[in-house]
């Protein structure tokens, strides 16, 4: 219970709380800048007026809501404005899509959509794959099936942005496989998100494929056994009696996942992705990071991610739930 | 008896050998933990400041092409993890900003005597840096490259189109021309150095309201969309170190490029012979017809932070003098900048730096706020060169972030 609130509670509540100040006003003063070039005139922060202002208030000034509704989050004003001057609803995505939070929401809203069944599915189909093995290759296969996971995500994903650069063997290798010298997966926004779907498929199935097989292993053969005597086939055997076996790791799995997959972040750094698709773990290593350091707007976007995830869950949780309590 | 006898030798000779080094820099105590960018020239100084590691005395580097995601919270803890920053211009500002560093006039005027007046930085009356090199961003060119087209040097960026549209029609190369166009930071760099070329403003006089939607921010866009034609597709992705590995791939003929990371173009190491022996600089481009060049000036230079100990602060000041020595040039490290050392002597890889001094280039601009406009250019601009928005709706997205971000920080009322 206290490693909850100490690790869970209190960081949120700090997180929301530094989200809705932002800092003071800057006090700024004429100077003379000289150096190897010469003497210019410019401007500079005063930093014994700002240390007094901080120190009167340190948590900088109350904005509440302020930071949420402005263009680099919910944008309330441009999307009304959008909303009004549009002239039909592709006309209204297009602009929404122009906002960087909307536009970062799209691109992680597809990512979780598609890799996380898509993944759950291969992981399930490699395990089925695997479980009908002979023993003696069970053990190099299942190596094999784990490496992408095994690798550091980084580090992964840096050896295929090398490949896949238009003149790396997989940029390469497609050029020539589409016999168009100008392809680029890096070059274009749709191929782009294209191969970091692809890669995120690719890197967290191993984590579905074990977990699908060791539930493989509970599988009573008894059911199995009576099913075969029954006259089913192998396809109608996984899908009456293993998948729903297996059910509540399904549940368990897309919970994982969905969580996983919202905070979709380590691909596009890797992949220098940036220009053409953001998430809202990206814009808040940006705001972070840097000279700039926008905390104010890091720590809202940061409430923001919490609430998506908090929506996408609640099917699953509300299930899980009835599931349990039907149970107890 | 002879083995103890020979360990008793090695302990007092490296015990007067560490007391020699001592003696050189002049330190007793004290810790040094330096951050920085990563090119050669600065792995250099750092290199020669640990030369005064030893007994009491630590000194220790960090250097990433990443410093300046760091090198702000490094230094605000009390005591600051970095006792100094290797920065520039531009990235002193994100210090000033909240106050990190120490002035230098004391430490300066007590143990700088080796530096020269024209190296100390003054802001607001008070030397917060010392600059040790100047860097610029110039042209650099493929001298048989430019002679099988039959085109000359270019001058102006309007050349440097021409001639890489006869260099691909002639089928030499289909990708010409280079640089770091990066989504971020190098691409911001990019505009930032058109837009100074066009002569345009970037702020309101006086104000920090952005001013850059206009005629002159439109043509900027416009050259900078021209250029990419003739760059490798994956352009968007491509920083310094990609520019500079599509260069040593010979797969380029011209970029704008920085004059510190020229010399490692030049040398024989990671390109063939052709490309290394033909790599030429020249000096900064123009555009529009202008007089002021499409560049900015730089200088790097190192400060001391605030939050240590006045200790840590002299061991710091002095291993970086010690760092920015005379003896600091040798034949390897000579052509790696154009040091503001005294026994400089330029090579000729240095002739595109001065060259842009000379041609009246502009310091890059160093106001409080500019770092925010920066990144908002740095966030905006792929759309356009992408094709998926006009000039006109990049530039109001520019301005908009931009001014987003500054009202959060408090440039701007609310």
């Amino acid at each position: 219970m206290l490693a909850m609130l100490l690790f869970i509670a209190l960081p949120i509540a700090s997180v929301i709380t530094q989200s809705v100040f932002i800092p003071h006003e800057q006090v700024i003063v004429e100077v003379e800048n000289c150096g190897p070039f010469g003497c210019e005139k410019s401007t500079a922060i005063d930093q014994e007026a700002t240390n007094k202002l901080r120190q009167t208030q340190p948590l900088g000034r109350f904005a509440g809501a302020d930071i949420y509704f402005d263009r680099a989050h919910l944008a309330i004003n441009e999307v009304t404005e959008a909303w009004r001057e549009s002239s039909g609803i592709v006309e209204f995505t297009g602009r929404l899509n122009n906002l960087p939070f909307y536009g970062a929401l799209a691109f992680t809203l597809t990512y979780t959509a598609i890799v996380t069944p898509l993944s759950i599915g291969l992981g399930f189909l490699i395990a089925l794959a695997v479980n009908a093995l002979p023993r003696v290759i069970r053990g190099p296969t299942i190596f094999f099936s784990l490496l992408p996971m095994i690798i550091t995500p980084l580090i992964g994903a840096l050896i295929l942005f090398w490949m896949v650069d238009a003149r790396g063997v997989l940029g390469a290798g497609i050029q020539a496989l589409f016999n168009d010298p100008d392809l680029s997966l890096k070059a274009s926004t749709p191929l782009t998100w294209l191969m970091l779907v692809v890669y995120g498929i690719w890197s967290s199935a191993p984590f579905a494929f074990v977990v699908y097989y060791a539930g493989l292993q509970t599988v009573s053969q008894d059911s199995i056994e009576a099913a075969m005597l029954d006259g089913a086939s192998r396809w109608e055997r996984i899908r009456y009696v293993v998948i729903p076996h297996l059910l509540p790791l399904t549940t368990f799995m897309a919970l994982i996942k969905i969580m996983d997959n919202f905070r979709v972040f380590e691909p596009i750094v890797s992949f220098n992705a940036g220009a053409h698709a953001q998430s809202l773990s990206y814009f808040i290593y940006s705001d972070l990071g840097g000279e700039t350091r926008l905390l104010s707007s890091a720590a809202a976007t940061s409430v923001l991610t919490i609430c998506g995830v908090a929506v996408l869950l609640s099917p699953v949780i509300v299930r899980t739930w009835r599931n349990f309590g039907k149970r107890s | 008896m002879k083995l103890s006898k020979k360990a008793l030798l090695t302990a007092v000779l490296f015990a007067a050998g560490t007391g020699v080094v001592q003696a050189a820099c002049g330190i007793t105590s004290g810790r040094v933990s330096i951050v920085g960018n990563e090119f050669p020239a600065i792995k250099s100084v750092a290199a020669k400041a640990a030369e005064c590691a030893g007994g009491k005395v630590t000194v220790k580097a960090n250097l990433t092409a990443d410093h300046q995601k760091i090198n702000v919270a490094g230094m605000q803890g009390n005591p600051a993890e970095y006792t100094s920053a290797i920065i520039a211009n531009s990235s002193i500002i994100a210090l000033m900003n909240e106050g990190l560093i120490r002035p230098l006039d004391d430490l300066v005027k007590q143990h700088g005597q080796s530096l020269s007046p024209s190296q100390l930085i003054k802001i607001d009356g008070k030397v917060m840096a010392v600059a040790f090199m100047a860097n610029a961003q110039h042209l650099i060119y493929r001298k048989d490259i430019l002679e099988k087209a039959g085109i000359p040097i270019p001058t102006t960026y309007e050349d440097m189109l021409a001639g890489a549209k006869v260099i691909r029609d002639k089928g030499l190369m289909q990708y010409p021309l280079s640089g770091a166009y990066k989504s971020g930071w190098n691409l911001a760099q990019e505009f930032i150095n058109m837009y100074i070329g066009y002569d345009g403003d970037f702020y309101k006089p006086g104000t920090a309201e952005v001013s850059i939607n206009n005629a002159k921010g439109v043509k900027t866009l416009e050259t900078l969309k021209a250029l990419t034609q003739y760059m490798n597709p994956d352009f968007l992705t491509h920083d310094s170190n990609a520019a500079a590995a599509e260069w040593e791939a010979g797969k380029v003929a011209m970029m704008n490029f920085w004059g510190s990371r020229t010399a490692v173009l030049q040398d024989d190491k990671g390109s063939t012979k052709e490309v290394y022996s033909n790599t030429l600089v020249s000096g900064p481009l123009t555009v529009g017809g202008g007089n002021t060049p499409a560049t900015t000036l730089w200088w790097d230079g190192f400060t001391v932070a605030k939050n240590i100990s006045d200790e840590d602060a002299v061991a710091t000041f002095k291993a970086l003098v010690n760092g920015v020595s005379p003896s600091l040039l040798n034949d390897k490290t000579m052509p790696e900048a154009v040091w503001m050392i005294s026994g400089y002597k330029p090579a000729p890889v240095a002739a595109g730096v001065f060259a842009t001094i000379k041609a009246g280039a502009t310091p890059y601009p160093m106001r409080p706020y500019h770092g925010l406009l920066h990144t908002a250019l740095g966030d905006n601009l792929s759309d356009y060169l992408q094709g998926k928005e006009s000039a006109q709706q990049a530039l109001s997205d520019i301005e908009a972030a931009y001014t987003a971000a500054a009202k959060e920080k408090g440039f701007l009322k609310r």
